[in-house]
């Protein structure tokens, strides 16, 4: 089984973010990436089918030089090729679905597993983007994947319910939580990934569709008050929905 | 809820690749399989044995040791970061894999045979044999050229008497690397589970390291074959073995430091006294400074010193100069932590008050805190204070 893994590098959930002196870019000073965890779960299912039906896992992203890392990271889980889609420029969906089916078009996967969303920009395109630039079947938000033969049945997460869905090789399978539990990378492994080569492939000259014109962190919640069941709190609730919150 | 660990003068950028990858694993691993079940284990006073087969798949036993042997070929820097994650968790859980590291894997792979490094570092790789290390005795602990325990040479092998204590998963152990007086030199000698005349006895009653199995090791007339000696005489066998440890352990101490740290940023900014935070009172903001300001110090002589043993550079006094600063101000931080949770620091639901506690011993073993000041004092002025 020939497994695609899309991976993208984003900001680690307890870091701390602030907008750049632009208005349009996230500050990167002191800030800790690391590999987009919706991500995992669709590397580790690749890991699996590949266990259970033999074949080959690469792992691909499209970022800068800096993105090395979490391929690193992709080979010390256990994946066995990786490669890196090259811009150093700021890219939208677009830009990285377009290049993600380039890189796929001619490389025959029979799968091609991706998280549900990255945890940055959380723009959850490109699994759509890519089945249709591939001409592929491409189920989003799936929390159990079964293969048989060229037969797919995946389990999606939908609004307050659960969805069987079926479809054939190839296709893109978007991961969602409860999908499996990550492996965490042993030490020997991390220690050998080092010396595996990175593929580096240069981006296509593909112009982004979207312009960020504005970035800006959400405003600081109000603190809350908290009144007594009484009588008397009843005149204040209504004075504060009236001269605080003035929705009265 | 994961953590954001201290990095306040951006020191992550000194490090490697696959050195971060190494930590952000042990990370992941302390979240998910120390944190949500140490502090019942701790309540109890029993080690959560089951982790020990999790510690191996991950290839925490055996870091630096060579992938010949079942090791992970890491580097030292590498080995204390994942200390550091670990006692994180618990001082007990990083103890049980400082003493598989540096006190069994290390002298077995410097000291043993070819053939006896075969037939043991593969199996305590995998977890499928504990080791534990036996130097102390009841009556040298900071002596430990005093020791009585004694080997005499028999025929095809070797007669061993005496009593360790204070040792470290002795119970729990398939195997003892125990150093004894032969012919009144300090030899090394593995001691296995089963052997006729061997005892390993738990101690109990502690108040502190108790997610961690500590024993007496008792050897009466204990015939112990010629090839399970170490090929080492003198003192330097068992103080290059407590090297590592205590390097192991001045990186160790940052996680437990850093969690104390992180618990009183959290409890501070939400415990409201005098309608405000009291991260808003100065005293407060002076406590979290001085814990910031001191872990940030211990991580930079904790990475240097990480270098300097990767290099074969470090020197036994540098290495006491850490595990005596990093523990003090970690042990110094855990009570400074208890004070900031107030009543509730006293509470396991908060992982201050059993942090505290775990530094106490990890202030004494492995050197106390007052041996280290005399190491260095001894080191500087060229006079030894204690001999």
């Amino acid at each position: 089984m020939n497994i695609l893994v899309c991976v993208s590098r984003v900001p680690d959930t307890t870091t701390r973010i602030l907008v750049g002196p632009d208005g349009k870019t996230a500050d990167k000073t002191g800030v800790k990436f690391v590999l987009n965890p919706f991500d995992e779960f669709a590397l580790e299912e690749g890991l699996r089918l590949r266990e259970k039906n033999g074949g080959s896992v690469t792992a691909v992203t499209v970022a800068g030089e800096v993105a090395k890392d979490i391929l690193r990271t992709s080979l010390a889980m256990g994946a066995d090729k990786v490669a890196i889609i090259k811009t150093e420029n700021e890219f939208d969906s677009y830009f990285t679905a377009q290049n993600l089916a380039e890189f796929a078009s001619n490389r025959a996967f029979d799968i091609i597993l991706l998280g549900k969303q990255s945890i940055d920009y959380d723009s959850l395109q490109i699994p759509a983007y890519l089945g249709e630039l591939l001409g592929i079947p491409s189920i989003g938000v799936v929390s159990k994947l079964q293969i048989e033969g060229n037969n797919v049945s995946a389990e999606r997460d939908i609004e307050g319910g659960k969805e069987i869905v079926s479809a054939q090789l190839p296709c893109i399978i978007s991961a969602q939580k409860g999908l499996n539990e990550p492996r965490y990378p042993k030490l020997p492994d991390i220690m050998k990934a080092k010396s595996k080569p990175i593929e580096e492939v240069a981006a296509i000259d593909c112009q982004p569709r979207t312009t960020i014109l504005e970035m800006s962190i959400p405003s600081k919640k109000r603190a809350g008050v908290i009144l007594d069941g009484s009588d008397g709190s009843l005149d204040k609730l209504v004075t504060l929905l009236h001269e605080e919150a003035k929705v009265i | 809820m994961p953590i954001s660990a201290p990095d306040y003068y951006f020191l992550d950028e000194l490090y490697t690749e696959e050195e971060l990858l190494v930590r952000q694993t042990v990370r992941d691993f302390t979240d998910s399989e120390v944190l949500p079940i140490i502090e019942d284990a701790y309540q109890k006073g029993i080690f959560p044995m089951h982790l020990a087969q999790k510690l191996a798949d991950l290839g925490l036993f055996g870091i630096t040791i060579d992938e010949k042997y079942g090791g992970a070929g890491a580097n030292y820097t590498c080995y204390g970061l994942a200390m550091q994650e670990l006692e994180r968790g618990d001082s007990g859980v990083r103890s049980f894999a400082s003493v598989q590291n540096s006190l069994v894997m290390f002298p077995i792979n410097q000291y043993g045979s070819e053939e006896i490094k075969m037939k043991w570092l593969p199996k305590l790789a995998r977890a499928e044999a504990i080791g534990c290390f036996g130097l102390t005795e009841p009556d040298f602990g900071s002596n430990p050229g005093g020791m009585v325990t004694n080997a005499k040479k028999i025929d095809g092998g070797y007669l061993l008497n005496g009593a360790k204590m204070w040792i470290t998963n002795g119970t729990l152990a398939d195997l003892a690397v125990v150093w004894a007086k032969l012919d009144g030199v300090v030899t090394g000698f593995l001691v296995e589970k089963g052997m006729k005349g061997f005892t390993a006895p738990e101690m109990h009653g502690k108040h502190s390291l108790r997610a961690s199995v500590t024993s007496e090791l008792i050897f009466d007339d204990v015939e112990i074959p010629d090839g399970n000696r170490l090929n080492i005489n003198g003192l330097k066998g068992p103080l290059s073995c407590l090297t590592r440890a205590r390097y192991g352990i001045q990186y160790g101490v940052i996680g437990a430091a850093m969690s104390v740290y992180e618990s009183s940023l959290d409890y501070s900014k939400s415990r409201i006294q005098f309608g405000k935070p009291i991260a808003g009172f100065q005293i407060v903001q002076e406590k979290l400074v001085w814990m910031l300001t001191e872990i940030t110090k211990a991580q930079l002589v904790a990475w240097r010193l990480g270098r300097l043993m990767d290099e074969g550079r470090a020197t036994p006094q540098q290495v006491s100069f850490a595990k005596r600063n990093n523990v003090d101000i970690a042990i110094q931080a855990a009570r400074i932590s208890r004070d900031i949770h107030g009543a509730n620091g006293i509470l396991g639901e908060y992982p201050v008050m059993r942090h505290a506690a775990n530094l106490e011993s990890v202030r004494t073993y492995e050197g106390t805190h007052d041996i280290h000041t005399l190491i260095l004092g001894n080191d500087i002025t060229g006079i030894s204070a204690f001999e």
